[in-house]
């Protein structure tokens, strides 16, 4: 049946193409169109029967016709994978989009990846560093985490993106990440940023990226990240690399299963989106982790932007319930001038308390961070009762909390793109700093020993003594 | 008839259709060259619809089905416990000898050790008169449990003889006069309940250590109760504590469709937890079955009754069993894409229009009975909701709730206030109190429901009054609502905030429960005499031995210094209103 060739195409609808009497054709199969004037388009099965098959176009359906020859080519959608791909650039279809040679492949991988057996895993418990205070502090990462940035439009996700992939280290060890970058939809721009910033600071020759931009295809952007997580997985789990997936952005990636969800007539779930957009969303996210008896893991990024802004909408809403927490980007502080405008509050890491502490991070880490948490929660929400009854209705507790939100946006979040503070002396010790301006007492949250080790004026105390 | 094959004509996503064989409803078939195992769901003039419990990509139209004749069931007797299963009860750990650490396909592992031996201890005699859910012998299946061995469904009559000694669970252990011959192990298939006498009231509470649960809103041994909550708000936790410290003698967990890390969390945490009520690991009394979201998605539908069939089978024994499912959103969206596939005309949000009934069936699984063998066995159900950006209007939630006796709110505001539990005191209930009173009362203290009635009643005041704080703010009260919204405050962050990841505070038992709440009560009562006789408000909730009393909760042996703290509290107080 390989090389066969069929022009029995009934019907093209978006991105499908619906094909009458073929021999049989397997589920999930890769398929060849070629068009009258010559090009070829690459596809996959959706659907499959006796009597029809429904096959989904990566290149979009312009131009075919009902002589548009079909071949079907025996095998499913596999990567050629090989310690080459990385300083490589792919194309969201996993071909050479800078002019460098094929990969040539140790093995091909099947992209849709198999789900790693609960029971084979193993926790997540090394603290990644990113040199960010927001993140370290508040929401620290660990390695073979999935920590989605929820964005929104007009933000600097990127930046921050780009950032963590610079610093990201584990402290007191001199493993260093691999990054695998998945564009899925973004503009040229975005991506002529992320490259060229890879380039200055040399990263580039230590990452492989796959690249499908806002003009490429918009099916294809469906493969792209599986591309990316088999690449990633390989790297790992063959060759014991630490990998950090960045993918940007969801959204579309999103936008492109609703798209074929609507062409096959699919019954909707929320806003149009796919019901099986949890499950296919999950695919992706849990292929990152630490696996027993392996050295490698994987950690991922991925960035989407929140459409309007809204948390509750399905992408953000449906990621949130898979993935190990989220760091929220907010517009208000950003208006702000600050960068990075990470808003803690509303941002979350589940697998933190497993990386900090005593022998990871510092053994006041976990009190500090509740501090931090707690002191600015209560200072912004003075904020709002200031706008209503002025300041000098507020105590000196109220008064000290109100200063202190303002300070922690100042000095604690704030920071240049290429500063890159340690968890200890960079983001704790500003953090007691910063905490100092409080009263003793009002710091509840704080265990009396750590005090008497760590804050300002007590150290001081000492050392006149 | 069983082995009669067919061919598939058509394939999409976990939906494949079969021509040529007419197998019954729920029939278990394999599927295609590898032997996929898979279910029908549909039957449809001569085609039949499977849904496919592993990945069909790569399988073509043409290849074969072959019935098995059977529904699909799990395998039950010694063993159980301890274990990890996916969905459709294959022991992950065999799966991972025998294809490594990814989940691929086609392989087929029995839900139990055929090989394994155990010590059974036969209970019966030769002569006794047997039925079907009668205990014949017992087998001490891990250090805490004993496993009962019980007459199959449908197998009755005289016993020929019986044997104790060392054997496997498919050796026959006992033959009846007519020639029946009965092994430890039996099968049930999983779409239908397991039989029982009769059901009863539920009126001993299922005791979960965690305050807010069992104080204000107490679930029933044999009860039913849903965790409703966005992401972020802790339902994961809580699932995990009532799996952890709950005095059921059984824990049926069911991850479905959720995250893989956590699973590991609970593998990695529950062999090193010990359980207060039997100083044993608590990993002894606990099966787990886990359907991450990336497996599958038959096999999660399936996940869940493959739980609640375990679960039954040990109700049956006589025990009480707890089973947590976490989340039961996942199992309706199972239900949904599945659906979809079969092109069926869909309720509301795409959801089938049977999902509320089948929600309905799977609680309704739960309950305290007799049992065939006329003792007492129970099995408590508590689901995990995800609805969608946190609004419970969705059909998920609002179909459990129509059920569930007991609801869990969980509350994003509280969470990010890091209030923890996050369960919302204003919006949750419980249905089961009313039952449970005697039993307070005889077992824990005569005023109890008192005690939780006034509870509840100051944090429903102070919900009134911080509306008006939030005009005014507090300065502006008079004095004795000051006191209310202060007593109301210590109810909060004394009493209803627990900390799971403290060694102390992750456990309190009821008694406990009681006298924290009584302590509050007698702040409230000694801070008004004090005021009344001219006591500042400020003295008198900053007396030291108020901080050590709520201090104290987080130290080993509080159990036995509240009493002093809370005599010293009243003293300090006391003082307090002379010193003015």
């Amino acid at each position: 049946m390989i090389g066969k060739e069929y022009r029995t195409i009934t019907d093209v609808k978006g991105p499908l193409v619906f094909l009458n009497k073929t021999e049989p054709v397997s589920y999930g199969e890769i398929v060849q169109l070629m068009l009258s004037d010559g090009s070829i388009k690459n596809g996959q099965v959706l659907d499959t029967s006796d009597d029809q098959v429904i096959v989904q176009v990566f290149e979009g359906t312009a131009s075919v016709d009902r002589q548009t020859g079909v071949k079907f080519l025996g095998d499913v959608f596999k990567l050629p994978v090989s310690k080459g791909l990385i300083g490589r650039i792919l194309d969201g279809a996993g071909r050479p989009r800078d002019g460098g040679p094929d990969i040539v492949a140790d093995d091909m991988a099947d992209i849709i990846g198999a789900a790693i057996n609960p029971y084979s895993r193993q926790s997540p418990e090394s603290f990644i560093q990113t040199g960010i205070s927001a993140i370290d502090a508040c929401t620290s990462l660990v390695r073979g985490q999935k920590l989605p940035i929820f964005s929104a439009s007009g933000l600097p996700h990127n930046d921050i993106a780009l950032q963590i992939a610079r610093q990201a280290k584990l402290v007191g060890s001199d493993d260093d990440f691999v990054v695998v970058f998945c564009a899925m939809g973004i503009t040229a721009e975005e991506y002529n940023f992320f490259v060229h910033d890879l380039e200055r600071t040399g990263a580039l020759e230590n990452s492989a990226l796959f690249v499908n931009l806002a003009d490429d295809p918009a099916v294809e952007r469906l493969i792209t990240p599986r591309l990316a997580l088999t690449a990633a997985e390989y790297l790992a789990f063959e060759h014991d690399y630490h990998v950090l997936v960045i993918y940007t952005d969801m959204t579309n990636y999103c936008e492109s299963l609703r798209q074929i969800g609507a062409a096959r007539e699919e019954v909707p779930g929320r806003r149009g989106y796919p019901g099986y957009m949890y499950t296919d969303l999950a695919m992706l996210y849990e292929r990152a982790g630490l696996v027993k008896g392996k050295k490698g893991s994987i950690t991922q990024f991925p960035i989407l932007t929140m459409p309007g802004d809204d948390i509750t909408h399905p992408i953000p809403d449906l990621s949130g319930y898979i993935t190990e927490g989220q760091i929220v980007i907010s517009r208000e502080l950003h208006q702000k001038g600050i960068y990075p405008p990470i808003n803690v509050l509303p941002s979350l890491s589940r697998l933190m308390n497993a990386g900090i502490g005593d022998g990871k991070t510092r053994e006041d880490h976990k009190s500090v961070s509740d501090q931090l948490y707690a002191a600015y929660a209560q200072g912004k929400e003075l904020r709002g009762l200031v706008a209503i009854v002025g300041e000098d209705a507020l105590n000196e507790r109220d008064l000290q909390l109100l200063k202190f939100a303002d300070i922690f946006e100042d000095q604690f979040l704030r920071q240049s793109r290429d500063e890159d503070r340690s968890i200890s002396e960079g983001t704790l010790d500003l953090a007691w700093n910063l905490l100092s301006n409080i009263d003793t007492k009002y710091l509840v949250r704080l265990d009396q020993k750590w005090i008497d080790k760590y804050h300002p004026d007590e150290k001081s105390g000492k050392e006149e003594e | 008839m069983s082995n009669e094959n067919g061919l598939i004509y058509r394939i999409s996503g976990p939906v494949v259709t079969a021509v040529g064989i007419s197998p019954r409803m729920y029939e278990v078939v394999r599927v295609g060259d590898e032997g996929l195992m898979g279910e029908v769901i549909e039957l449809h003039g001569d085609q039949s619809v499977i849904q496919v419990y592993e990945e069909t990509s790569g399988i073509s139209p043409g290849e074969p089905v072959i019935r098995t004749g059977q529904t699909l069931s799990v395998q039950l007797g010694p063993g159980l416990l301890t274990q990890i299963y996916d969905g459709i009860q294959r022991p992950l750990p065999k799966l991972e000898e025998t294809m490594g650490v990814f989940i691929t396909r086609g392989v087929d592992a029995d839900g139990l050790d055929f090989e394994k031996e155990w010590e059974f201890k036969a209970s019966v005699d030769k002569g006794d008169e047997i039925s079907s859910g009668h205990v014949i012998g017992t087998v001490q299946e891990t250090e805490t449990i004993e496993h009962r061995v019980m007459v199959p469904p449908n197998v009755s009559g005289k016993v020929k003889s019986i044997k104790s000694g060392t054997f496997t669970i498919k050796e026959t252990v006992c033959v009846l006069e007519d020639g029946s011959e009965i092994a430890m192990m039996q099968e049930w298939p999983v779409r239908h309940p397991r039989p029982f006498v009769q059901k009863y009231a539920p009126d001993v509470p299922l005791i979960t250590g965690q305050r807010i649960l069992d104080f204000l809103f107490p679930l029933a041994k044999g009860g039913t109760a849903g965790i409703p909550g966005p992401f972020g708000s802790g339902k994961t936790v809580t699932q995990q504590q009532l799996a952890k410290w709950s005095d059921a003698q059984i824990v049926v967990y069911i991850g479905c469709g959720e995250r893989g890390n956590e699973m590991t969390e609970v593998l990695d945490e529950f062999p090193h937890l010990i359980d207060p009520n039997t100083n044993k690991p608590l990993m002894n009394r606990t099966v787990m079955i886990a359907n991450t979201s990336n497996m599958p998605v038959a096999a999660r539908e399936a996940s869940v009754y493959t739980g609640i069939t375990i679960a039954e089978y040990f109700r049956d024994m006589g025990y009480n069993v707890a089973l947590m499912a976490d989340s039961t959103s996942r199992w309706a969206e199972a239900m949904r894409e599945i659906s979809s596939r079969l092109e069926e005309m869909p309720g509301e949000e795409g959801y089938p229009a049977y999902l509320s009934s089948r929600l309905a069936e799977f609680y309704e699984r739960a309950g305290r009975v007799q049992t065939l063998a006329g003792s007492d066995g129970s099995v408590s159900v508590i689901g995990a909701v995800s609805p969608p950006g946190g609004d419970i209007s969705e059909p998920v939630s609002q179909g459990t709730l129509r059920i569930v006796k007991v609801f869990w709110g969980l509350d994003a505001g509280l969470a990010r206030q890091r209030h923890f539990p996050a369960i919302n005191w204003l919006n949750s209930y419980s249905l089961y109190p009313q039952a449970l009173d005697q039993w307070y009362r005889d077992n824990i203290a005569s005023d109890f429901p008192e005690v939780r009635t006034e509870i509840s009643t100051l944090l429903q005041i102070e919900s009134e009054l911080q509306e008006i704080v939030q005009l005014v703010g507090s300065d502006a009260l008079p004095i004795d609502q000051q006191l209310t919204l202060e007593v109301a405050r210590m109810i909060r962050e004394f009493f209803l905030q627990q900390n799971a990841f403290h060694d102390v505070d992750t456990f309190s038992d009821l008694d406990l429960q009681y006298h924290m709440a009584k302590a509050i009560l007698t702040f409230q009562e000694e801070a008004k005499k004090a005021i009344a006789g001219g006591g500042q408000l400020e003295d008198v909730v900053n007396v030291p031995a108020r901080t050590d009393l709520m201090r104290g909760r987080f130290e080993k042996g509080y159990a036995e210094r509240i009493s002093d703290l809370m005599s010293e509290m009243s003293k300090q107080i006391d003082a307090s209103m002379e010193a003015n």
